[in-house]
């Protein structure tokens, strides 16, 4: 198994023997979906013209939920030392983590997100570009997210720190994503909103390990 | 030239100087013991040795290239046993080491795993979720990555807290036996390893803090 | 200690220029206040009320001057390590910080005669309220850590991932715009601007980005002071006290 490997697994074996992170994130992501049809009424008008952008904002909490524990954890036990000490370089290591958190909460996320717009009443010819966008979307929130987590290990508040620094570098994510969303429900082309998307994956697949990277040496000097 | 040499090193962390102008020389198969009182800098020295940490002034070379020139190899030559034990309390014990293990080798080797496990008298917990170790069975724990997989450099930062004396012999005869091959050692210690042959590096006796210069 | 030796420089250049620099300030600001408030003429469109633009505007591309400006001094402390630059981009912060909000609260006041409400989401606005968020992401990591260092050099990756993120996110404002107010063509500010509209625009930027540089140096000084008293008392909680040097082999 390649190192690379060995670390995914090992993040997945010890999130099922922890238990919680995952679940938590899926619990999050339906239950806050669900409030807002309690906070603005049943109405299937109003509730199918924000579905897309509840099931994105929602998603966008959740993940940022579950990248709080993603290095802090191995950096109060010692284990964020011996990563990067290990011979994978840690820019490897990041976007090994990133994978593993991505299948944990992002994967979930994925699969749940159509049935929350069902329920939200998205008209149905939106939702094959909305599981698109999230499959898009999702991998990109984790990855710039690491970036958030890195810098904010070891930091007083940590949790509530990473939501100020990481919800504004989402919003292009955001916006492109409904946006996509939006113009497949009104019979229009998503295609250009998708290749942003795209786009903004490709980009943050190599930059947001290095980014992460640089922040996690610093918090181990 | 010796293989491991370190020339005059400041080490600054937060704002402060730890020390300054420290330098050390280590061949094959001799260690160093670095003394001093607690902030005399002898776990940065041991961080700033393995990478972790890189010196404000001076230089860290091994075999004469600088150890910041190929990072990767220069994590794949050497074991870093810290304060802390990096031992996750809901994988088994055999888990736990596994995954450094493979980490470092690149594979799993499971026979290297149980003897480095019998080694530091930890075979029959094999199975035990490390939760339930006590303070000085995860120290052995984290031991027993040194001999899990092969590595040059040993840096120890205060291996022998929460051992026992059998322990201590064990974990000393394994340096001895590391040496014997070939390796180097440094060990941040207060006393009690009595490695053959090691010598000494005093932190608080060199230079420390020059308060004046800080001031101006 | 080469740390050191900078500050010195800077201490004494910046009490030479700080009376000039303050001078320019007020001189900017008085004239640039006057002309915008008496002496140029009131819009065909908006009335009195486009008086506002003078400091909205303004006080908007020192929003995005003073984060431009914390970046390059990220990267320098990031690359070259230069000891003056994590404490200018952590004295220019809250200041930038300022800028943005009296851009966010003057935008709004202008609206409201415009459009009738208090808080338009337009493009301009938007991103400036993004622009916002990004500088109280950076005081709030600046100040985040026991160690003040690692807030620096935390806070100095941030500023430099915001930068690179600001061109995104303006465009996906600006594209996110479009989408939902395709007709608008009402822009803060008018399709061209008045020559003698601009002269009072300029002087009020150039008083603005005098007074920046006035309040930098003051910030700067007063963190390059509390960084020496820090060091001074970690120096005596550090010093070795006599009881450690006991016999040599002494017990712990």
């Amino acid at each position: 198994m390649s190192r690379f490997a060995l670390i995914v697994a090992h993040e997945l074996k010890l999130a099922f023997r922890q238990g919680g992170g995952a679940s938590l994130a899926l619990g999050f992501f339906v239950l806050a979906g669900a409030l807002f049809p309690l906070g603005i009424g049943p109405e299937p008008g109003i509730l199918s013209r924000i579905a897309a952008g509840v099931v994105f904002v929602t998603a966008l909490l959740a993940t940022m939920l579950s990248l709080e524990r993603l290095f802090q954890g191995d950096f109060e036990d010692g284990s964020l030392d011996l990563l990067a000490l290990s011979p994978l370089p840690l820019e490897a290591v990041v976007l090994a983590k990133c994978l593993a958190n991505w299948l944990l909460a992002g994967l979930p996320l994925l699969f749940a997100a159509p049935l929350l717009a069902l329920i939200l009443h998205l008209r149905s010819d939106g939702l094959i570009t909305l599981f698109a966008a999230m499959l898009l979307a999702t991998p990109t929130l984790s990855l710039v997210g690491a970036i958030g987590a890195a810098l904010t290990v070891g930091a007083r508040r940590g949790g509530v720190l990473l939501s100020l620094l990481v919800l504004p570098l989402f919003i292009p994510v955001l916006i492109f994503a409904v946006a996509a969303v939006d113009a497949a429900t009104q019979d229009l082309s998503a295609r250009s909103a998708l290749l942003a998307l795209g786009g903004f994956l490709a980009a943050a697949l190599p930059l947001a390990p290095w980014a992460a990277a640089g922040a996690l040496r610093q918090a181990l000097e | 030239m010796s293989l491991f040499e370190g020339r005059d090193l400041l080490c600054v962390r937060g704002e402060r100087n730890v020390f300054a102008r420290i330098g050390f020389a280590l061949d094959d198969g001799q260690a160093l013991v670095l003394r001093g009182s607690n902030g005399s800098g002898k776990s940065s020295l041991l961080r700033l040795m393995a990478g972790l940490l890189r010196p404000a002034k001076g230089t860290i070379d091994w075999d004469g290239e600088s150890i910041e020139r190929d990072t990767a190899a220069n994590n794949r030559r050497l074991h870093y046993v810290g304060h802390l034990d990096a031992v996750k309390p809901s994988l088994s014990v055999s888990d736990n080491l596994a995954f450094w293990s493979a980490l470092c080798r690149g594979q799993i080797k499971e026979d290297a795993v149980r003897r480095a496990l019998a080694r530091f008298g930890l075979a029959m917990l094999a199975d035990i979720p490390a939760r339930m170790l006590s303070a000085g069975q995860k120290r052995r724990l984290a031991l027993a990555r040194l001999i899990a997989s092969p590595a040059s450099l040993w840096l120890l930062d205060e291996p022998t807290i929460g051992l026992d004396a059998d322990s201590i012999a064990v974990l000393r005869e394994s340096i001895n036996e590391h040496l014997g091959e070939g390796g180097l050692a440094v060990i941040a210690a207060h006393g009690e390893l009595a490695i053959k042959g090691a010598s000494d590096l005093d932190l608080d006796r060199a230079a420390a803090l020059d308060v004046a210069d800080v001031l101006q | 200690m080469h740390r050191f030796a900078n500050p010195a420089r800077f201490l004494r250049m910046s009490t030479a220029i700080f009376p000039w620099i303050a001078a320019l300030t007020a001189i900017c600001i008085g004239a640039g206040l006057y002309l915008a408030l008496f002496a140029s003429p009131p819009d065909y469109q908006q009335g009195e009320s486009v008086r506002i633009m003078y400091v909205h505007v303004p006080a908007a591309w020192m929003a995005l001057f003073v984060y431009t400006l914390i970046a390059v001094a990220s990267g320098i402390a990031l690359v070259w390590k230069h000891p003056l630059a994590h404490v200018a981009a952590k004295a220019a912060s809250p200041i930038g910080a300022c800028f943005t909000f009296i851009a966010l609260v003057s935008g709004s006041l202008w609206g409201k005669p415009m459009w009738g409400t208090w808080w338009v989401w337009d493009a301009r606005l938007t991103s400036v309220l993004i622009l916002f968020f990004l500088y109280l992401g950076h005081m709030a990591l600046m100040n985040a850590f026991e160690d003040s260092s690692r807030g620096e050099r935390a806070a100095a990756i941030l500023a430099l991932v915001g930068f690179v993120n600001v061109p995104i996110i303006k465009f996906s404002v600006d594209w996110w715009n479009t989408l939902h107010q395709p007709a608008s063509v009402m822009r803060l500010g008018g399709p061209t601007i008045d020559p003698a509209m601009l002269r009072p625009l300029l002087l009020m930027a150039v008083g603005f980005t005098a007074f920046f540089f006035t309040v930098l140096i003051l910030r700067m000084r007063a963190e390059l002071i509390a960084r020496k008293i820090r060091i001074a008392r970690m120096a005596r909680v550090h010093g070795e006290p006599e009881w450690t040097r006991a016999a040599p082999g002494g017990a712990a």
